[in-house]
């Protein structure tokens, strides 16, 4: 393995270090990275390429490398971005049909931060339909693929972004979550992923979902990348009225004041009574979690049992809010002004039927009729008004559970990276395997997925949840762990 | 027949929607223009690309405040924005970010001048039988409009339709009346009164013509004395006072029609046909789309601080109701000028400023009404493009108080004044107009007309009066127009008879 090839399979960090030490060239890493894309692509991670692009912004970024004027620590570096964070001139389709031959003629706010920031992009990961699944296996690219095992899911909906950072295509990939779906996959594919507080990053340019839940954020092979890359895209933006217009703290300039600091003393972290329940819960993930407590309490943090009662509510919840929410986003998919139209429409009732009846999945169009049905007259004071009224008792829960701690653990998922097609039949068991990680959406909170070691050869993730706008200490506490544990998983083995 | 539909009153509550007067849309940077290219004025936000999110336009927060003030309304400390949801080609979002259970405004009234019942023909103002009543407004919310469907052969073909997405987000006000209303003249005097006062406090164009200021009417009838509301319909898309006026009457015959005829009025949405003058189901409202209101996830209450709403208070103009009360009891104007001068707040500014200047606020109240307005009637022009300002109608007028210029030559020099301006005084003299006040000339003019006249003047001597007004007329000729009248007829009596 060559120099430039075992950095694309490091950190960020140390990718960073190569770059700034001349030991290789941007243009080097990015031309590794599309060949390990290509090497990979059996695993349909990444769905659409930039090769000459990336390769001509490599070279302007070698440049100022040169000049010792890299842009930021991301200068240089490749990164892909999930097919619902738009790109000027790229596609962006959502992994629907119904934007098949979509190129967006704007930047979202991330991608704009991220390529004033010097950060190569190499291209779009695959995803579930509009973000609406937990496998990346109701795509029209076809499903992606676990890098630890081919024939598991990578989990979704950001599965791309994780296979292609756990299989070593970049060390940094851009999700979205509304439900987990950063933290997910993240779990599956023994990645760390971070999505912020509601309204920490923009969502100007992310194809919305649910618009009260959904955020951007990264994936990455370590909490401090992770920390870097925030540092970047965090922000208030005066396009996006959901953005909240706080002083961004320098996380990763953060991490390495507590790392000189050292210890986790006087950190409180709580145990959330109703997330550790045998029965729903595999073992071997029971006892990697209990492991890592076992490492945190070492490093200096206190535990202690919490209860987060209305936790019995958060699917269905979710569910509720998030489908009337994705009903309505939806509505401007209609074959009129762009996208795809079906042909030779009888009248206007056929040109929608038909474009949307065409262009949608099963599962989109199972959302949208859900969402529907909660928002109609007769319905709407049962379902969305009481989801609305249940989500404030959710977020009160965990302002309770903040007084008497910093920061809450969990598993992020209750198993590991089901095979491929087990649950395609079974929506409701689909959506069940997000109980951990909806509350942090439906409260607004910032969560933490990251790798503790592994069962039945599939790796384990932790979730980190901190109050809102605390990423600080949820990245303090996910550091302080990786350092001790000294990456619990590293890269998946591949068949030679 | 006739005494049978007499039983019935019209009930009418009016929705009006008005565009406000913003540089850019609700919700997007584009620019509100009018007549301009089919879809030029389009943002990505007003063509719902993917990943786009509205950002409200902070300058409608004021404007909606002018609103509830200016019509006595609670301008609410939070309101929420919602979507309603549906489909059309010309609505990008697939649905319109408008307020539903949270209005920006709620309550309020404003004052229309109804004659007599309010059963006239028209509400002629003026008329001293006239009286005032009170209109209530239900809520006012914000909402943005959506783009047009083109359906014209000519630029869309026979088979297929054009959208235009210049007015897609253009910020709207809706307007909703309590069913105040008792007939169609009170309904578009309410309508001419809304728009007076939007205009006033500059919240609105309100051009019906440019379609700034649409109304739907809410029609229903009962008999005479009840106070239980009979079932309604909503006529939609009226765009001029007169279409108004004439679906209104034409709903509310064929209701009554239906009613003598053993039916029963089912609510529905109603088209106007202005040529035929009739009004036609166009969609059963048991049919009607549930919209699926909900607060739309992408933007937050809009709130409001009683601080801006007293900043917004300081800067109000007075309204056309308020300056017309005034004008009547400090300026003594009569109902009639009051009214006509208050019309819009160009022409009261005007009238205000001339009244100062040449303190004589009848004659400036007479000089608008009649002669002002005539000119710009006949000319089919705005005062403000023309050359007269208040300074130099007013130096007119101070010559007639001060008997330098008759009425008669002031109207010569009028329609000059009015569209070249100048100074009147100067351009009196120079067209040698400046009345003959020296006693000794017009005596000369007066004694030439008798020894001329000496058997008209025998006649006038014998009692007969009459042609008097002849000699008047030779003097006056003699003169060439700028002897005084009275003074002349004075001195002919005097030298006649004395």
């Amino acid at each position: 393995m060559s120099l430039v090839e075992k950095l694309l399979a490091g950190t960020l960090g140390e990718q960073r270090e190569g770059l700034d030490r001349r030991d290789i060239s941007a243009r080097e890493l990015v031309a590794a990275s599309f060949s390990r894309i290509t090497a990979r692509e059996s695993l349909t991670a990444v769905v659409s390429r930039r090769d000459e692009a990336a390769l001509a912004s490599a070279e302007a970024s070698d440049a100022r490398i040169m000049r010792g004027e890299p842009l930021s620590k991301l200068d240089g570096i490749p990164i892909l971005l999930k097919d619902n964070i738009v790109q000027a001139g790229e596609p962006a389709t959502c992994a629907s049909r119904i934007l098949g031959n979509f190129v967006s003629p704007y930047d979202a706010f991330v991608t704009e931060r991220l390529a004033a920031a010097g950060a190569i992009i190499v291209g779009r990961t695959n995803m579930d339909e509009f973000a609406m699944g937990s496998s990346t296996e109701n795509s029209i690219y076809g499903p992606s693929h676990n890098p630890w095992d081919e024939t598991r899911t990578c989990g979704g909906s950001s599965g791309g972004s994780a296979a292609a950072v756990a299989a070593g295509m970049v060390p940094l990939a851009f999700g979205s979550d509304t439900g987990g779906s950063i933290r997910q996959p993240a779990s599956y594919c023994g990645v760390v992923g971070l999505k912020p507080s509601y309204g920490r990053v923009s969502r100007w340019g992310l194809v919305a979902f649910a618009s009260s839940l959904d955020q951007i954020g990264p994936l990455a092979r370590s909490v401090s990348d992770c920390a870097l890359a925030l540092d970047l895209i965090a922000g208030h933006d005066a396009k996006d009225s959901t953005s909240i217009p706080e002083d961004i703290p320098n996380w990763s300039g953060d991490l390495e004041k507590a790392r000189a600091a050292g210890s986790l003393d006087g950190l409180a972290i709580g145990l959330p009574r109703e997330y550790f329940v045998e029965e729903g819960v595999e073992p071997g993930i029971l006892a990697r979690v209990r492991e890592a407590i076992t490492t945190l309490e070492e490093a200096g943090a206190s535990f202690e049992e919490i209860s987060l009662p209305h936790t019995a509510y958060t699917i269905a919840t979710y569910y509720l809010i998030a489908t009337a929410e994705a009903s309505s986003n939806l509505a401007r998919f209609d074959g009129v002004r762009y996208g795809r139209r079906a042909e030779q429409p009888k009248d206007l009732n056929d040109l929608y039927e038909r474009s949307r009846s065409e262009g949608f999945s099963a599962e989109v169009k199972r959302r949208i009729l859900l969402g529907t049905y909660v928002l109609s007259a007769g319905y709407y004071d049962a379902y969305y008004v009481k989801a609305q009224r249940v989500r404030t008792l959710i977020r009160r829960d965990f302002e309770a559970a903040f007084e008497s701690c910093d920061a809450i653990l969990t598993p992020t998922t209750p198993e590991v990276a089901f095979r491929l097609g087990s649950k395609s039949d079974d929506p409701l068991s689909m959506y069940l395997s997000d109980v951990y990680t909806v509350s942090a959406n439906l409260a607004g909170l910032p969560a933490l997925s990251m790798p503790c070691g592994m069962s039945e050869g599939m790796p384990v993730g932790m979730q980190l949840l901190g109050p809102p706008l605390g990423e600080a200490a949820i990245l303090r506490i996910g550091d302080a762990y990786e350092r001790r544990c000294d990456q619990s998983v590293g890269l998946p083995p591949e068949k030679s | 027949m006739a005494s049978e539909l007499d039983r019935y009153e019209i009930v009418i509550g009016l929705e009006v929607h008005t565009h406000l007067k913003t540089a850019s849309k609700l919700f997007s940077p584009a620019p509100v223009l009018y007549g301009e290219e089919p879809n030029h004025s389009v943002h990505a936000i007003d063509l719902a690309l993917p990943g786009v999110l509205p950002v409200l336009n902070e300058r409608v927060v004021e404007l909606a405040i002018r609103l509830g003030l200016a019509i006595h309304g609670t301008v609410n400390p939070r309101s929420v924005f919602a979507r309603k949801n549906y489909f059309y080609p010309d609505l990008p979002k697939g649905y319109q970010i408008s307020q539903f259970e949270d209005p920006v405004v709620s309550g309020g009234w404003l004052e229309i001048e109804v004659n007599g019942k309010g059963e006239g023909k028209s509400a002629s103002v003026g008329n001293a039988k006239t009286s005032m009543r009170r209109i209530g407004i239900t809520r006012a919310h914000l909402e943005e409009d959506a783009g047009k469907s083109i359906h014209d052969v000519a630029i869309a073909g026979r088979d297929d339709s054009c959208i235009d997405l210049n007015r897609a987000g253009v910020p709207l006000l809706e307007i909703v009346s309590e069913p105040d209303l008792r007939s169609a003249q009170e309904a578009t005097a309410y309508l001419r009164e809304l728009r007076a006062i939007l205009r006033y406090i500059g919240v609105s164009d309100a051009d019906m013509e440019k379609g700034q200021f649409r109304c739907d009417a809410n029609v229903s009838i009962r008999p005479h004395g009840s106070q239980e509301l009979g079932t309604r319909t909503e006529v939609k898309n009226l765009n001029s006072f007169s279409n108004v006026e004439d679906a209104i009457e034409a709903e509310a015959l064929r209701q009554r029609e239906l009613i003598a005829d053993g039916g029963e009025v089912v609510q529905a949405t109603m088209g106007f046909d202005p040529v035929r003058r009739r009004t036609s189901v166009q969609r059963l409202k048991e049919n009607s789309d549930d919209y699926r209101y909900f607060p739309d996830p992408d933007l937050i209450p809009l709130r409001i601080d009683p601080a801006q709403i007293e900043a917004v208070r300081a800067e109000l103009p007075e309204l056309p109701g308020d300056k017309r009360a005034r004008f009547e009891s400090e300026l003594g104007l009569s109902g009639y000028d009051a009214g006509v001068l208050t019309a819009n707040r160009g022409l009261a500014d005007f009238f205000e400023q001339t009244a100062k200047a040449c303190s004589a606020p009848k004659a400036a109240a007479n000089w608008m009404t009649r002669d002002l307005l005539r000119e710009l009637k006949e000319r089919d022009v705005e005062l403000s493009e023309m050359a007269i300002t208040p300074h130099i109608l007013a130096s007119m007028i101070r010559l007639i108080e001060e008997g330098r210029l008759t009425s008669r030559n002031a109207a010569q020099l009028f329609p000059i004044l009015v569209s070249e301006g100048g100074d009147p005084e100067a351009l009196m003299i120079a067209r040698g107009l400046e009345a003959v006040s020296d006693s000794g000339t017009i005596d000369g003019f007066v004694d030439a007309v008798i020894a001329g006249h000496s058997d008209v003047v025998e006649q006038i001597r014998g009692g007969d009066d009459k042609p008097l007004n002849f000699l008047m007329g030779q003097v006056m000729k003699a003169s060439q127009g700028k002897a005084d009248p009275g003074q002349v007829r004075q001195k002919l009596i005097d030298k006649i008879r004395g």
